[in-house]
């Protein structure tokens, strides 16, 4: 406790949890945590992933129950068994994966959960007048699928005004907005927090909890280890108390300036467009790049832009209409399927690690031959047509990668689901690493990752590129496409921004190229 | 008051998977005994009559083993099927279409005889079956339409159709107007195993043979590897190169064909002609025994004799207790329940939480 | 009258399959997928023979029905719920259980004459030429399944209960992160599909042929099952679709009767592959079916605790 008198007093506390702790199975995913939160302030909630902040504020907004610990709310103690009963109180939470449903309305989600009867009508009304005094406009009719990121969040934010809350919780609010976007939100927020309403920001951007944060408490391995005034406090200090040591830089040799183009372009897209593929999936326009062989292209955008959408076309999950469309290596691809093209030398790794990289209740060893039984036909099958599967030498691939990569396990050979999200990325990139591949795309390369796990991944990328392969990478996260690319698009409503050099780059050219309104880009408008 | 949860396991349970087999089997075995209390029989022995009685002379193990062979053979088809996320359950239509198909030498061209001519009706019941199963594959591939409801319709077509056949145009002329065909010729029928000790057809180590097959695919080659992965996550399966529509076409195959070649041979090891009806639901009941084989085709041979064993046991328990032999296909319904239930364990913990708890640890 | 009587026909036809489809659309609504419903009509309609028959009342008989088809899907319901069981299994598991259950509680029942229940009739109304005793001249389950559609159409669309459980259908996770009963709900609405399935079943034995006969459903589950897909999961195209199968059904009956020479065999089959067909021609588009189709179908849900 920092023993500050003043939010000790019960008129200017407006929640106190002490001693919440919480345990699944064998693992303290919340500690004995205390935490203070006073009425009128932005309090941020820190930690790296996993340190516990999710179980924590599900447990204040009545998610999960603690295994034990009490909550004290207004003063009283009280326990919140359910959502409902923590709307009740008071309390609203604009989650990090929305809990929007896309078959429905926005009005329909918002008069989901708001407790009694209303007429979708008045909900409607009433949401057009929220918006319009927090500056959040939405359509209220519009069908929650066809949205925009951007959008969905003005709407979780929305429904959860509309209870009249005196306590906010965000959770990670601008990992899917644009730096623009996210500056209208902390006006928004200030806005609220002027008016009375206290707000809880959890965020790992250490910027923007120092320019929006009145106080903050940091959690690791499910444990507060410090509260601190984040204004009296640099990024660098804050994001130590949240690691618990230094954090490795990734270490880059800057690209020599001609030296990327004299080089080979090892693949090239041009002409790129594809209808959409699902209900509410994204159209992409005419997207054309080349990387060559030693650099990384980083390619920002806000999620839900046709990245997942541009990822299956590259890695030829789905085909292209004519075959120059992309080339591998100097051969056409545009017509040849997954394996053929890592056969051409090219290596992907997709967003969703569970369902998509891998089999969720497949061994490592199993999994390994996802993306290898096609490459590596000798090395991990024999007997001719038979294509019998070498268990042997899997394993041993397997440990390679896993020494290689530095992947922690409880067991020899687990399920790619009993990893944590870290340690499986890294196996997975270490899967395709372990062929040396001339090129990599990869998307949403440390998503959900910890800060000791995305460094050395982010280590990996960049030494492949440097030892001449060509990187592509997609990310949502700014700093580490700042930190590792040589070149910088952006992609909007499935378009794709020509790309600039990392050298002429900042946070507000991206952050307009992003939104779609690069006018030094003219074409990609 | 109380209340079951379950928790995931971050490791599936290898015990459980050995298990749950035999879990589901023993709570059958209870839940039966107070199914038979409640009839008002003693339950020791309509155990014994059910599942010990069939297995005690030679004869008795002959009929074990010719209802087990289209159990089996067509179990181990269905579980390429489910194992890649297909779910083919017209396995009976398939059975009624390989037995017709691989009937048309022996009753339209009764004067071929010889020894190719048993080949030659074993190849054209599995291409039978091959060619019934290929109509939802190719439906929902081709116009995504659901396969468990396509395949299923084409069951009652096919039932239909066979009604027609042996009431219409084939009709045995010297038969009295009864809805059957020809007997077929001795050169058309498959032979016994060993026709000293009983009736038991070769069809029997075909089902062996299948079932030994099959497990080599799954379990040592790629495309065994293939079906595991698309059926357990599509999305992860195409971005290993696999095509889902090939699979879901190789699979109706596969299962197609081996349904055919249990049908032709029932047809022709067991009945000897076609008649109205040629099956006793092998095409569902092979359902249960492909899940309680865990999908495993050697287990499937184990559970083909189980599931075989019922259909033995209800005809002893009537005869011996008077309990309708129907409560054979209640034990056949139950087993797929309770294995069901029984897999939970590998995935899931189980949990019982009494309400009092819980509302004391809300109280706190 | 041939028309009326046509007319007639069809309805009495197509009531079984619009009450079990509105069930099934309930639960699937609901993110649930029950492929049991064929064997909850059965052990509807044994159950509801068996109690008519024993008490000489067709309307005990109608609840015993409903009551053997709710208490049937709860198995559904606990296995595939709460321990999160692969629903097509556990689904195929309820049929063939209901099958076979129903064929032995059936057995002692069989060529027994059944007890129908009566059509009503109306002074002045029954007797208004062509329409009169379509719409006024029924049995009651025939005005229950009109409601019925009318209910769950209201309930889905115009309830707060309804909108949350078309959300929990769209995505289970946000519901249960809103703080949504989500097994509650998908409980109750399995209830309700069993409940259905069972009062269409006591509409077979006790309308439409009252008597038993072993598998006398013979497929109109799964049929049930499919006019859900040919519907979009909507309750009136339900009923549309339910009104086409019952004139596929009698049509073929009357073109035997008639004896234009086609095998009766071939003409029986026409109402499975008609089911076929009308599945192709709406499933064609992939697009629009997923657009359609409630998004968390089939998939178990277990919470985090």
């Amino acid at each position: 406790m920092t023993g500050d008198t003043i939010i000790n007093s019960s008129d200017t506390v407006l929640l106190r949890a002490n001693g919440l702790t919480k345990i699944f199975g064998t693992l303290k995913a919340c500690d004995d945590v205390d935490l203070v939160i006073a009425r009128g302030e932005i309090h941020a909630l820190l930690g790296e992933n996993g340190a516990g902040k999710s179980t924590l504020v599900k447990m204040l907004f009545g998610a999960l129950q603690p295994t034990s610990g009490s909550i004290a709310w207004k003063g009283e103690a009280v326990t919140i068994p359910s959502p409902s009963v923590g709307r009740t109180l008071g309390i609203g939470m604009v989650f990090q994966h929305f809990s929007l449903f896309d078959a429905l309305t926005a009005a329909e989600n918002i008069a989901l959960s708001i407790d009694e009867a209303t007429p979708i009508g008045m909900i409607a009304e009433k949401a057009r007048q929220i918006g319009k005094a927090y500056g959040l406009p939405v359509d209220p009719d519009a069908l929650v699928g066809d949205l925009s990121v951007g959008e969905r969040q003005r709407i979780e934010i929305i429904r959860c005004l509309l209870q009249n809350p005196d306590l906010i919780i965000l959770d990670e609010p601008t990992s899917v907005l644009t730096p623009q976007e996210a500056e209208l939100l902390f006006v928004t927020l200030e806005r609220l927090r002027s008016e009375g309403k206290s707000i809880l920001y959890i965020s790992h951007r250490l910027e923007e909890v120092r320019q929006l944060c009145d106080r903050a408490t940091v959690l690791r391995h499910g444990k507060v280890v410090g509260e601190c005034n984040p204004r009296e406090q640099t990024a660098n200090s804050l994001a130590r108390m949240m690691v618990g040591g230094d954090i490795h830089r990734v270490e880059r040799e800057p690209l020599a300036a001609d030296a990327a183009a004299a080089k080979a372009a090892l693949i090239e897209v041009k002409g790129l467009s594809q209808r959409p593929t699902g209900p509410f999936s994204v159209a992409l326009h005419d997207i054309g790049f080349t990387v060559h062989a030693g650099e990384i292209l980083g390619i920002a955008g806000v999620a839900g832009n046709g990245q997942s959408e541009l990822f299956e076309a590259v890695s030829g999950e789905r085909l292209q209409e004519r075959p120059d469309i992309i080339r591998i290596r100097d051969n056409d691809a545009g017509r040849q399927g997954i394996s053929a093209r890592r056969k051409l030398g090219a290596a992907f790794v997709p967003e969703e690690r569970l369902g998509h990289g891998a089999v969720p209740d497949m061994s490592l060893s199993d999994n390994l031959l996802l993306s290898r039984h096609a490459t590596d036909r000798k090395v991990f099958t024999s007997g001719g047509v038979l294509k019998l599967i070498s268990a042997s030498s899997l394993t041993s691939a397997a440990r390679r990668i896993i020494s290689r990569m530095d992947v922690r396990k409880s067991a020899e050979n687990p399920d790619a689901s009993a990893l944590s999200g870290g340690n499986l990325q890294k196996f997975l990139i270490g899967r395709e690493l372990d062929r040396n591949p001339s090129v990599l795309v990869v998307n949403q390369p440390t998503w959900g990752v910890d800060a000791g796990a995305a460094a050395h991944i982010r280590q990996a990328l960049v030494d492949l590129a440097r030892g001449g392969s060509a990187v592509i990478v997609i990310s949502q996260d700014l700093d580490e496409l700042f930190e590792i690319s040589d070149r910088i698009a952006a992609m909007v409503h499935g378009r794709l921004s020509d790309s600039v050099p990392i050298e002429e780059m900042n946070m507000e050219r991206v952050g307009m190229m992003m939104g779609g309104a690069d006018h030094s880009a003219p074409e990609a408008a | 008051m109380m209340r079951i949860e379950i928790i995931r396991r971050p490791q599936h349970s290898a015990l459980f998977s050995a298990l749950s087999p035999f879990i589901a089997l023993l709570l059958t075995l209870l839940a039966g005994a107070v199914l038979f209390a409640i009839l008002g029989k003693n339950p020791v022995a309509a155990l014994y009559s059910y599942f010990v009685e069939p297995l005690t002379e030679i004869w008795s193990i002959h009929e074990l083993l010719i209802k087990a062979a289209p159990l089996i053979l067509i179990a181990v088809g269905l579980s390429v099927c489910f194992l890649s996320n297909n779910w083919n359950i017209g396995a009976e239509g398939q059975f009624i279409a390989g037995g017709v198909a691989g009937s048309i030498l022996p009753v339209v061209f009764p004067d071929f005889q010889g020894w190719y001519v048993l080949p030659v009706m074993l190849v054209l019941g599995m291409a039978g079956g091959m060619a019934y199963a290929a109509i939802p594959a190719l439906l929902k591939t081709r116009f995504n339409t659901n396969e468990i409801l396509t395949s299923l319709m084409l069951v009652y077509v096919a039932q239909l159709f066979l009604d027609w056949l042996v009431r219409g145009p084939w009709r045995n002329p010297q038969g009295y107007n009864f809805p059957e065909t020809i007997q077929f010729n001795s050169s058309a029928i498959l032979p016994e195993i060993w026709t000293a000790s009983g009736r038991a057809h070769w069809g029997f180590v075909l089902a062996l043979l299948a079932a030994l097959l099959v497990w080599f695919m799954l379990s040592r080659m790629l495309s065994g590897y293939e079906i595991k992965v698309l059926g357990r996550s599509a999305r992860a399966g195409r971005f290993a190169g696999f095509s889902a529509g090939r699979l879901t076409f190789f699979a109706f195959l596969i299962s197609g064909a081996l349904a055919g070649l249990a049908g032709i041979s029932e047809v022709s090891g067991a009945v000897g002609q076609l008649r109205p009806s040629i099956s006793p639901g092998y095409g569902f009941t092979a359902i249960i025994v492909a899940f309680l084989g865990r999908l495993n085709p050697l287990g499937i041979i184990a559970a083909g004799l189980v599931l075989a064993l019922t259909y033995l046991g209800g005809e002893a328990a009537q005869i011996s207790l008077g309990i309708s032999e129907k409560s054979a296909r209640i034990f056949q319904g139950m087993v797929l329940f309770f294995i069901l239930a029984s897999d939970t364990l590998i995935y899931y913990r189980i949990r019982i939480v009494s309400r009092s708890v819980e509302t004391a640890a809300k109280g706190a | 009258m041939m028309f009326e009587a046509i007319l007639l026909t069809v309805a009495t036809a197509a009531t079984p399959l619009l009450i079990a489809a509105l069930g099934e659309l309930v639960v699937e609504r609901s993110g649930v997928l029950n492929l049991g419903v064929e064997g909850m009509m059965i052990m509807g309609a044994v159950c509801g023979f068996a109690a008519a028959q024993m008490t000489g009342s067709a309307w005990i008989g109608l609840i015993a029905a409903i009551c053997a088809g709710a208490a049937f899907s709860l198995l559904f319901g606990f296995l595939s719920l709460t321990l999160a069981t692969n629903q097509y299994a556990t689904g195929l598991a309820l049929t063939l259980l209901g099958l076979g259950a129903s064929a032995m509680i059936g057995e002692s029942f069989v060529g027994m004459p059944g007890v129908r229940m009566q059509s009503i009739s109306i002074p002045g109304l029954t007797e208004i030429p062509f329409i009169g005793k379509f719409l006024f001249g029924q049995d009651p389950i025939f005005y229950i399944s009109i409601a019925l559609t009318a209910a769950v159409a209201w309930f889905l669309f115009r309830t707060k209960a309804g909108l949350t459980l078309r959300a929990i259908g769209d995505n289970h996770t946000s519901a249960h992160a809103l703080g949504v009963p989500v097994l509650r709900y998908r409980y109750l609405a399995v209830l309700f599909g069993g409940a259905c399935a069972g009062l269409a079943g006591a509409q077979l034995s006790l309308v439409y042929v009252p008597q038993w006969v072993e598998n006398m459903t013979s497929g109109r589950g799964w049929i049930a099952l499919a006019l859900v897909v040919f519907a979009s999961w909507r309750p009136w195209r339900v009923l549309a679709g339910a009104y086409l199968f019952g004139a596929v059904t009698i049509g073929q009956l009357h073109a035997q009767a008639l004896g234009i020479g086609i095998p009766s065999q071939f003409m029986s089959s026409l109402p499975y592959l008609a089911t076929i067909i009308v599945l192709v021609l709406i499933s064609r588009n992939k697009r629009l079916t997923l657009m359609n189709t409630p998004a968390s179908l089939g998939k178990a849900f277990v919470p985090d605790r």
